[in-house]
């Protein structure tokens, strides 16, 4: 369409330059609605790197870095160890929402002290929606990472073996598949018990059947290749063919749909958690902190909305990252589906 | 088409199978003390649980107890419920109208407004309706479930006073236990019309309005969202093209010519929404109290009842491979190229 630039040009742009002039990201960068999708994304991403330094820290966080009363705010220089260490092998204790007082009844920004007030039991809001965004993208990332592993296993096996395992596995996926997401995982925790780990293989579990679809079709598509029939004709092993030559080729739409699946999955691991079944109390988790609120929907007579922020700012941060997600996914799931039918 | 439904319904017990081969699986990660959990009926059957583990084989091989399982499930054993104390299977049929009831109004503003404000956009493509519809689609599909419903309970409930969890109201629960009161259907609505009791018929309705809100929401929104965008593929079509140009009138060709065909992904799309629907429907019985299978089956994980849990958990499988059984044969009655062979 456009007049071939001149070398000179093409050479002053940087791969993420040519990535965002690429002709498969056209359309992306025309959608005004992929576009605020991406911010919001990004944003979340931002929010979910900074929260250590732009949230109070607990006193067991604090301790938990190796840091006294005296160096309590040494974290925040780059140059000190805890920095670091607070940054990317964060203390466990640093997720549990630091408590401002022990109360049962929630307190609002200025009685309590906080930026926006405590959930019932004292819980900071607003530690808890920031440190909530690292939890979400730790599920996020995690759930991908484990259901793509187990989708690619079973997926990419069923396809290049064929015949009765084939048939074995893929019926296998259709029962998974068959049984609601939600209940599958909700017998999976209850049975492994409530904490973050066993609500991530449990969301893991009812996630990596799509995959595998994905990928089992993927790798069909690609077995019929001439160069894999090469390399069949030049004596490699199967599985060195699966993994060396068809599975890279596979594997790239694949990734872009599971990554999109990060808002879907986190959403399904709020809802475990809304229903009790996360991880355990005073985590950072937006779910958790949407459960709280169930119990303060009424305010105090002549007060109908007293405890309005109990509900309103978990639920707003929810909306907003599902909603950023699902613009980005249905701008792709677009572009890939062009690259399909051309 | 009879051959094959009646093909699908064989296939309704190998799922059934392989569902529950997953769940007794799942339970091997249990001790067998735990498993035994299910058939204890009270407290002072707690130091039984040797002999319960002996009575129901529960240290056997899971295939051994998984043919015990089943065979138990043939006779209607499924288990006892702590969560309701009563068996599972009594709560499973005393649950199931409340929760259908919910569901199924739920079903009709999902379908029906979803496909008229789709086909509104498509048709006025770019217009002000198109543009509403379409923010309300990415708004509402982006509406998590226990979000939405804690909201709408602060503004109507909180708020203005309009509307109260649960299914009924105190006042006319006890009215209903006390006798008077004849139980035909489950479906409350249904039973007061027929026991001529206008004013707990309304009120069944006021209690069920924020759920079935709640439930609708985010499935209409995908509904709208796919009606939306098959319309507009299917109206510039040849086929659709070659009808007006015949000169038929616009509306026959939306209608019969357009429409028709752009609602194949639509009937694709709603197994998908029955699957929603059960997941929805734990949730949504949980925050509005409403005493279904959804709210038994949330309330039953939280206490480790999983005799109660499993039997939510088969009792979904079936509804899904049912649901995607009805939605094959749409398929047929809207698209006639489609042969059961």
């Amino acid at each position: 369409m456009d007049a071939a630039p001149t070398p000179a040009f093409v050479e002053r742009r940087t791969w993420l330059g040519r990535l965002w002039q690429a002709k498969s990201l056209r359309r992306f960068r025309r959608n005004p609605l992929a576009i605020v999708g991406l911010i919001i994304v990004l944003g979340f991403v931002v929010i979910a790197t900074i929260a250590p330094l732009v949230t109070p820290l607990g006193r067991s966080c604090i301790r938990d870095l190796g840091l006294t009363a005296a160096t309590a705010e040494a974290y925040r220089d780059v140059r000190h160890p805890s920095f670091w260490q607070l940054m990317f092998r964060t203390p466990d204790s640093c997720y549990r929402m630091p408590r401002v007082g022990f109360s049962p009844i929630p307190q609002n920004a200025e009685a309590s002290g906080t930026r926006l007030g405590t959930t019932s039991q004292g819980y900071d809001i607003y530690y808890g929606l920031m440190w909530g965004a690292r939890t979400a993208f730790r599920i996020g990332v995690l759930v991908v990472g484990i259901g793509l592993t187990v989708g690619i296993l079973v997926g990419a096996t069923a396809a290049y073996l064929g015949g009765w395992v084939d048939n074995l596995l893929m019926r296998f996926t259709d029962m998974v598949i068959a049984v609601p997401a939600l209940v599958l995982a909700l017998v999976i925790v209850m049975v492994l018990g409530n904490s973050i780990v066993n609500l991530m293989i449990a969301i893991a579990a009812v996630a990596w059947p799509s995959y595998a679809r994905l990928v089992r079709g993927e790798v069909l598509r690609i077995k019929q290749l001439e160069y894999v029939t090469g390399a069949q004709a030049m004596g490699r092993r199967s599985f060195g063919i699966v993994f060396r030559h068809i599975l890279p080729n596979a594997i790239g739409p694949v990734l872009i749909v599971a990554s999109l699946d990060i808002g879907s999955i986190v959403l399904t691991a709020a809802a475990l958690s809304f229903l009790g079944l996360g991880p355990e109390l005073g985590y950072t988790d937006w779910g958790q902190m949407i459960s709280f609120a169930r119990n303060w929907i009424l305010g105090p007579p002549g007060q109908p909305l007293a405890y309005w922020y109990t509900s309103f700012w978990p639920g707003l941060i929810i909306v907003l990252f599902v909603l950023g997600w699902n613009l980005l996914g249905d701008a792709f799931r677009d572009v890939l589906d062009v690259r399909g039918h051309v | 088409m009879f051959v094959f439904v009646i093909r699908r319904l064989l296939m309704l017990p190998i799922v059934f199978f392989g569902v529950t081969i997953i769940i007794v699986l799942l339970m091997q990660l249990l001790t067998p003390a735990q498993r035994a959990a299910a058939y204890v009926r009270s407290e002072n059957q707690a130091n039984q649980i040797p002999e319960i583990i002996r009575l129901y084989r529960l240290d056997e091989p899971w295939y051994v107890q998984y043919g015990l399982w089943l065979g138990r499930m043939a006779r209607g054993d499924f288990g006892y419920s702590r969560t309701t104390n009563e068996p599972v299977l009594t709560t499973l049929r005393k649950r199931l109208p409340t929760t259908a009831e919910l569901a199924l109004l739920a079903i009709l503003p999902v379908v029906g407004v979803g496909i008229w404000l789709g086909t509104a956009a498509a048709l006025n493509r770019d217009g002000v309706v198109d543009q509403v519809v379409r923010v309300m689609s990415i708004v509402g599909w982006s509406l998590p479930t226990f979000v939405l419903g804690i909201w709408l309970l602060v503004i109507f409930y909180g708020l203005l006073g309009w509307f109260q969890p649960g299914r009924i109201s105190t006042a006319f629960a006890i009215e209903m236990a006390s006798g008077g009161f004849t139980t035909y259907t489950g479906f409350m609505v249904l039973d007061a019309l027929l026991n001529r009791r206008l004013d707990i018929a309304l009120d069944a309705v006021r209690h069920l309005v924020l759920p079935v809100v709640t439930l609708a929401t985010v499935q209409s929104a995908q509904i709208m969202r796919v009606m939306r965008s098959s319309l507009l593929d299917a109206l510039s079509e040849d086929y659709v093209r070659t009808a007006r140009a015949k000169g038929l009138p616009t509306n026959v060709v939306n209608r019969k010519h357009a429409r028709r065909n752009a609602l194949i992904p639509v009937i694709t799309l709603s197994g998908f929404v029955l699957i929603g629907l059960i997941n929805g429907v734990v949730i949504t019985e949980t925050i509005f109290n409403y005493p279904g299978l959804g709210q038994w089956a949330a309330r039953a994980a939280l206490n480790l009842d999983y005799a109660s849990v499993l039997g939510f958990a088969v009792f979904a499988a079936v509804a899904v491979v049912l649901a995607n059984l009805l939605v094959d044969v749409l398929y047929g009655i809207v698209d006639p190229r489609i042969r059961y062979g």
